[in-house]
């Protein structure tokens, strides 16, 4: 019936030459979470999978010079028991964390949330707000880039063929640094999200945003940055006028679509709503200001 | 096509099977090795009958290949009690009649225990969310919540006033 091959590689260079050499679909392997319910429901018929989870360095998390790097495949248990990550990135941690249930927390990754490439995929509004590179490998090498440039539309990525994503890189974190995401759902938990929001934000000593990336999610084909929202927070503290154009700027940057999950009008005021939500959280944690998890 | 070679530990014990890839770990725990209590209520990740710890940790074996399984050390619900004696997280399920069809049980139960081992004192939000991934249409939930806050409590040589 089917001739659907398994390979677990233990380096890059051999997982490389299965994905290259594959003539048919192949498909890299992290926690499964979406790969296998896409291919039980018969939505994806790959005819190689590629486990890259025996790579070394592929789990984990580990400090270079001063910047976080995580492991591709790194289950979100992982990531959100590592107290450095918590400090440093809680917005990022925050959102991964809100993926799906304890179970699937025990395999699920920041890889297979981006790869998946769904516009509503929590972790990676995150991912895009704490300007995160992918280190991506391939037959022509490696390069670097950052993970906005990775999702191109639903399902798609800008990733060849014979490439996959080997780590993730943070960049250094300077003081006066935080971040925060939300999610808008009916419940609290195991639910897709309405809208998202991830923004990360420096500030300088008198509490003036310096720095700002603001993402949103399930507003569009793919996870949106929003560079005329980051453009308002930056050179203000965050006062009503600044929240008020903040607002404006993010439901201007929404190209939602109508469905069950809201309408375009509804998509579209919750995220003005959230962009402010998220952007107070994530002020007060940089002025150090503990207000546990954002959700 | 061939069938993959795998060697793992289930509950303790050294388990060699032979599966295809498609196969998920619950379809090699219920239909090549025989330990049915693992259930399949969706296949999708969504409701938890088929939780199962691997290397410490908690996992849906519906989203798991069983080719994953090499090297790695499994407990399902056929490995958590002792011999014929009950688990006492299973025996005040039973004492608290924390199940009606019984069919999230083994799933409850795995799932219970991976939370009690990482966290004995947890607050009953604690349990809510670490549980929300486990489904159960009968109960209504509340007597699975005491059940779980009542066997810690014991786990820890307290007991609930
Ligand atoms: C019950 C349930 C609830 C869920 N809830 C949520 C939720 O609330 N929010 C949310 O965002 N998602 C949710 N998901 C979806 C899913 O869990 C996430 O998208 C998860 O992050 C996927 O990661 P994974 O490691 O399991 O990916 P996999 O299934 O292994 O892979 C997903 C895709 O990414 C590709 N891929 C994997 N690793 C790499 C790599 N290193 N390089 C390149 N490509 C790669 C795969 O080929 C595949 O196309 C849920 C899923 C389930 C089953
Ligand atoms: S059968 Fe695995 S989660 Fe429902
Ligand atoms: S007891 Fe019937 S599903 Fe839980």
């Amino acid at each position: 019936m089917t001739s659907l091959s398994y390979a677990a590689p233990t380096s890059v260079d051999d997982a490389v030459k299965l994905l290259a050499g594959s003539a048919g679909l192949a498909k890299v392997l992290s926690g499964g979470t979406d790969l296998l319910v896409q291919m039980r429901s018969g939505r994806l018929k790959p005819e190689l999978i590629v486990d890259t989870k025996k790579i070394p360095g592929i789990i984990g998390i580990r400090e270079e010079n001063g910047a976080f790097i995580i492991g591709a495949g790194t289950p979100g248990a992982v990531v959100e028991a590592h107290a450095g990550l918590n400090a440093a990135w809680p917005g990022l941690v925050e959102a991964l964390d809100l993926i799906g249930s304890t179970q699937v927390q025990g395999r699920c990754s920041l890889a297979g949330n981006l790869c998946n490439a769904s516009p509503a995929a929590d972790s990676v509004p995150a991912l895009f707000a704490a300007g995160a590179t992918a280190i991506i490998v391939g037959s022509k090498g490696r390069r670097e880039v950052p993970v906005e440039q990775i999702p191109t539309g639903p399902g798609r990525t800008s990733l060849a063929k014979d490439e996959f994503i080997l780590e993730f890189k943070l960049p250094v974190r300077p003081a006066r640094s935080s971040d925060a995401y939300l999610r808008f759902i009916p419940r609290t938990e195991m639910d897709i999200a309405v809208v998202g929001c991830g923004i990360s934000v420096t500030l300088d000593a008198n509490g003036v945003c310096t720095a700002a990336r603001v993402s949103l999610g399930a507003v569009a084909p793919t996870v949106l940055l929003v560079q005329e929202a980051a453009d308002v927070l930056i050179g203000h503290t965050l006062d009503a006028d600044t929240l008020a154009k903040l607002d404006a700027v993010a439901q201007a940057a929404c190209k939602p679509i109508t469905d069950k999950r809201g309408t375009i009008e509804y998509r579209t005021k919750i995220a003005g709503v959230l962009a402010r939500r998220v952007a107070a959280i994530a002020f007060d944690r940089a002025n150090g200001i503990k207000n546990g998890k954002a959700h | 096509m061939a069938k993959t070679y795998v060697s793992a530990t289930i509950n303790g014990e050294s388990a060699e099977f032979l599966c295809e890839t498609q196969q998920t770990l619950l379809d090699v725990l219920r239909d090549v090795i025989g330990l049915t209590g693992s259930k399949e209520g969706c296949g999708s990740g969504d409701c938890g009958a088929c939780s199962v710890i691997v290397d410490d940790r908690l996992v849906c074996s519906c989203l798991m290949l069983g080719v994953e399984a090499e090297g790695k050390s499994i407990t399902t619900i056929e490995g958590i009690a002792n011999g014929d004696t009950l688990h006492p997280i299973q025996q005040k399920f039973l004492e608290y009649a924390a199940l009606q069809c019984g069919f999230c049980t083994p799933g409850l139960i795995v799932a219970t225990k991976a939370l009690l081992d990482e966290n004995p004192n947890p607050t009953e939000t604690e349990a809510r969310y670490w549980l929300a991934g486990n489904l159960c249409r009968c109960t209504g939930y509340d007597k699975v919540i005491r059940a779980v806050m009542d066997v810690a409590a014991d786990m820890r040589g307290e007991t609930v006033a």
